[in-house]
C-alpha cells in the first residue's frame, strides 16, 4: 500500500549493467517506499530478471553505470551476503537444488548467519525447529521437507514455496520475487501469494518481476513498471497489468518498427 | 635397476613372514600364493592399470611383520566404535585382539578365521581366494601368502544379521606391514550389514594391504560399508572382489580419506540372471595424499542391475584416480547400468584422472555413464551468498553436501555422523 510516512528503502538511478560483455540493463531507474508493492513486467529479455540479479550481486554481472542506494547506503559497495543481512531478498526463478544437505540444515544456517549480522541472538536446532514449523504453516508446507535435501526432487511449486519460507525467516527489508509464480499451478500460485500477502507490510516492500499478470490477481501491486530494451518504459497503477494482458507489450514499444509508438499509451 | 629394487621390495616382504607351515587348510591356500608372488612383480606406471599411480614412494620405505602386538584398551579404540553394531572384530597392526572383540557363533558366524578354522576347515579352503584372484595381482598374492587370520563371517541359509558387524582394522606401528583378510559367505536369502573399517592409532608410515572377498549365494543382501581412514603418511592397498548370484544384492559404499598413496581395486561379478549392484564411493584427499581407484562391474548374465557413483574431492596438491569398467559380457541382455563419477577440484593444484570403461558385447542393454570435472558451481555459491552466508561458509557447505550426499547411503547413524564430522573438518580448512 501506498502510505504516507513512508521511507524509501530503495533508489535506483541510470543503473547500467553487462553480461559477458553485452549491455542488458540501459539506464533503470525506480524508487521503492516501505510498503509499496511493485511489478515489473515485461516481454523476455528486456532485462527484469537481470536487474533482480543485479541487485543481489550475482557475479555474472558487471555493474557500469549509475546508483543504486539501499536505505541511503550504497548497494554496490556491499558483498551479496551483506546485501542478504543488510535486508534484500532474492527469490530465484530457478532455486538451487543442494543434495546431501538437509533443508532444516539450510535454512537454519541461513537465518542465523542474518540474525548474527543484525547483532540479534542465535536460535539453536531445537528453537529453530519450533519457529521454522510455525512459518511453514503460512505456505501450506509438509514438515517434511525439512528433513529433505535443499530443493532435491521438490515440485517447481513446492520450490518456490521454500523460496517464499525463506523470506519468512529472513523478513527482509526489500523482496525481490523473481518470476515466482512461472511453473505454479493454481492452487500453488494462491498459497505463495498468500503467504506473501502475509509477509508484507508497513515496514517492508516487495518487487514482483513476473512475465504474466496472472500473479497480480493475487498480489496486488502499487505500481506496475513495464521493462523494455533494459530500461522501464511506462509506470502506472495496477490497471495497466490488465491493459497488458489484453493487449500485449507491442503497443508499448519504443523500437522503431513497433505498430505504435509510446505516445499511444493510454 | 627400478625393476630390481621392486622385486626386491616383494621378496624382502616375503622374506619377513616366520610362519611355520604344517599344512593346514590356511597353509595350503598360502603355500600356492608364496609360490605365484615369486612370479610377479611390483607395478610401474607403464603398466596400464597403473599409468596413473607411482609405487615409489610405498617402495622407497622398507617394512617388517608386526614384532611384538599392541595392547590395546576399549578406550583406545573408543573413538572408532559404532552403537549400533555390539559385533565386533578388532585387528591390531593384522593381529586378532580378542580382548576387544565380540564374536558370535550360531546361524551368523562372525570370528577370526584361525579361530574358526578347526570346525570350518572345509568351507574356509573352499572359498578363501576363490574370488580375489592374485595371479596378476602382486599385492593380492602377497596378502594370500601371510593369511594365517582375518575376520570370517558366515550366513547360513535364510539366517538375518540384525545387527552390522563392525570389523575394525587398527595401524598402530611405524613401517609394518600387515595383510587383514576378510571372507564374508552369505547363503541363499541371507541378509547382514558389513562394516570394513581402517583407522590409524599412528601419524607413521605402514602398509596395509588387505583383501576382502564377499561370496553372495541366490536372493542374498549384503549392505557393505568400506571405510579407508589410515593416517596421512599411511600407505594402503586394497582388495575388494564380489560375487553375486540370481536375485541377489549387493549394496557397497567405499570410502576413503587417508593415506600418503592407497589404491583400492573392487572387482564386482554377476554370475546369474537377475544381480542387482548399488555402489558408492567417496574420495577425499588433501596435501600430496594420493588416492587410486578401479573398479570393476562384470555383467555376464542377463537381467542385470548396476548403479554405480563415484566422487572425489580433491584439495592442496593432491591427486585422485578414479578408473571404472563396466563390462556387459555377450547374452547378458536387458542389463541395466549406469555410472558416474564426479569429481570437484578445491586447488589449482589439485588433479584428477578419471577414465571411465564401459565394454559392452550385448545388443539389447541400457547404459549409461558419464564424468565430471570441475570446481564449485557460482550459481550455487551465489544463492547460499544471497541467503546471508560468507564465500568462505557457502563454499564449505557445498564442499561438504557434495561428499555427503554419499555418506547419507551409509545405513548406520553414528558412522555416518563420524564420517561427516570428517568431511565438514577437511572442508573448513580450505
Amino acid at each position: 500500500m501506498i502510505c504516507q510516512d513512508s521511507k524509501t528503502l530503495l533508489e535506483v538511478c541510470g543503473l547500467r549493467a553487462t553480461v559477458n560483455g553485452v549491455e542488458i540493463l540501459k539506464g533503470m531507474d525506480l524508487t521503492v517506499k516501505s510498503g509499496e508493492v511493485h511489478a515489473i513486467m515485461g516481454p523476455n529479455g528486456s532485462g527484469k530478471s537481470t536487474f533482480a540479479k543485479v541487485l543481489a550481486g550475482h557475479p555474472a554481472y558487471v555493474v557500469t553505470g549509475g546508483t543504486v542506494l539501499f536505505e541511503g547506503r550504497d548497494l554496490f559497495a556491499l558483498a551479496p551476503e551483506e546485501r542478504a543481512r543488510a535486508g534484500l531478498f532474492l527469490g530465484f526463478q530457478y532455486p538451487i537444488e543442494i543434495p546431501g544437505v538437509a533443508n532444516s540444515q539450510f535454512l537454519r544456517l541461513a537465518y542465523n548467519t542474518v540474525q548474527t549480522g543484525r547483532g540479534r541472538d542465535e536460535l539453536d536446532p531445537l528453537e529453530f525447529d519450533d519457529f521454522v514449523r510455525e512459518k511453514m504453516k503460512l505456505l501450506e508446507m509438509n514438515p517434511d521437507f525439512l528433513d529433505r535435501s535443499v530443493n532435491e526432487g521438490f515440485s517447481g511449486g513446492e520450490k518456490k514455496r521454500n523460496e517464499i519460507l525463506q523470506m519468512a525467516l529472513l523478513e527482509p527489508r526489500v523482496a525481490i520475487l523473481d518470476e515466482t509464480d512461472s511453473g505454479l499451478d493454481i492452487d500453488a500460485l494462491r498459497i505463495v501469494a498468500g503467504g506473501v500477502n502475509q509477509l508484507a507490510n508497513k515496514d517492508n516492500a516487495v518487487i514482483l518481476v513476473t512475465h504474466y499478470q496472472r500473479l497480480l490477481n493475487y498480489i496486488e501491486p502499487d505500481y506496475v513498471h513495464v521493462t523494455e530494451a533494459g530500461r522501464i518504459i511506462k509506470t502506472g497503477p495496477k490497471a495497466l497489468a490488465l491493459e497488458l494482458e489484453s493487449r500485449g507489450y507491442d503497443w508499448l514499444s519504443t523500437k522503431p518498427g513497433a505498430e505504435h509508438g509510446a505516445g499511444a499509451a493510454a | 635397476m627400478m625393476a630390481v629394487a621392486k622385486q626386491q621390495f616383494l621378496a624382502d616382504l616375503l622374506a619377513g613372514r616366520s610362519l611355520v607351515e604344517q599344512g593346514d587348510a590356511l597353509g595350503r591356500v598360502r603355500a600356492r600364493a608364496v609360490e605365484r608372488v615369486g612370479t610377479l612383480t611390483v607395478p610401474t606406471t607403464r603398466n596400464e592399470d597403473w599409468r596413473f599411480t607411482d609405487l615409489a614412494p610405498l617402495t622407497h620405505l622398507s617394512y617388517q611383520p608386526v614384532r611384538s602386538a599392541t595392547a590395546l584398551t576399549a578406550e583406545d579404540i573408543a573413538p572408532f566404535v559404532l552403537a549400533e553394531s555390539p559385533l565386533r572384530l578388532v585387528f591390531v597392526d593384522g593381529i586378532y585382539a580378542p580382548q576387544l572383540s565380540t564374536p558370535e557363533n550360531g546361524a551368523v558366524i562372525v570370528s577370526s578365521l584361525a579361530a574358526a578354522l578347526p570346525d570350518h576347515a572345509a568351507l574356509i579352503e573352499t572359498e578363501l581366494a576363490r574370488i580375489a584372484a592374485y595371479e596378476q595381482n602382486a599385492f593380492t598374492a602377497l596378502n594370500t601368502a601371510f593369511v594365517n587370520d582375518g575376520a570370517l563371517i558366515v550366513l547360513s541359509r535364510g539366517a538375518v544379521a540384525d545387527r552390522p558387524v563392525h570389523l575394525l582394522f587398527v595401524a598402530t606401528q611405524k613401517q609394518v606391514a600387515s595383510h587383514p583378510r576378510c571372507l564374508v559367505v552369505a547363503a541363499a536369502g541371507s541378509r547382514a550389514t558389513v562394516i570394513e573399517d581402517y583407522v590409524a592409532l599412528t601419524p607413521e608410515a605402514y602398509l596395509t594391504n588387505a583383501v576382502g572377498e564377499f561370496m553372495l549365494a541366490d536372493d542374498a543382501h549384503i549392505n557393505h560399508v568400506r571405510v579407508q581412514r589410515e593416517s596421512n603418511a599411511g600407505f594402503h592397498v586394497g582388495h575388494t572382489a564380489v560375487s553375486i548370484a540370481h536375485a541377489s544384492r549387493y549394496h557397497g559404499i567405499n570410502i576413503g580419506f587417508g593415506g600418503r598413496l592407497s589404491r583400492h581395486n573392487v572387482d564386482i561379478v554377476q554370475t546369474a540372471e537377475g544381480g542387482e549392484c548399488e555402489l558408492g564411493g567417496l574420495t577425499m584427499v588433501d596435501g600430496n595424499q594420493l588416492a587410486d581407484t578401479h573398479t570393476s562391474i562384470d555383467h555376464t548374465k542377463p537381467h542385470g542391475n548396476s548403479r554405480q557413483q563415484h566422487k572425489c574431492i580433491v584439495g592442496g596438491s593432491a591427486r585422485a584416480v578414479f578408473n571404472g569398467r563396466i563390462i556387459v559380457r555377450q547374452g547378458a541382455q536387458l542389463t541395466h547400468s549406469s555410472q558416474s563419477n564426479r569429481n570437484l577440484l578445491l586447488s589449482d593444484r589439485a588433479r584428477v584422472d578419471t577414465k571411465p570403461q564401459l565394454e559392452i558385447f550385448a545388443d539389447d542393454v541400457k547404459c549409461a555413464h558419464g564424468a565430471t570435472v570441475g570446481q564449485l558451481d557460482a550459481d550455487e555459491v551465489f544463492y547460499l551468498k544471497s541467503r546471508g552466508l560468507s564465500e568462505a561458509s557457502a563454499r564449505s557447505l557445498l564442499t561438504f553436501a557434495f561428499g555427503a550426499e554419499i555418506l547419507r547411503g551409509i545405513p548406520l547413524a553414528s558412522l555416518r555422523t563420524q564420517l561427516e564430522q570428517r568431511v565438514l573438518a577437511q572442508t573448513e580448512q580450505v
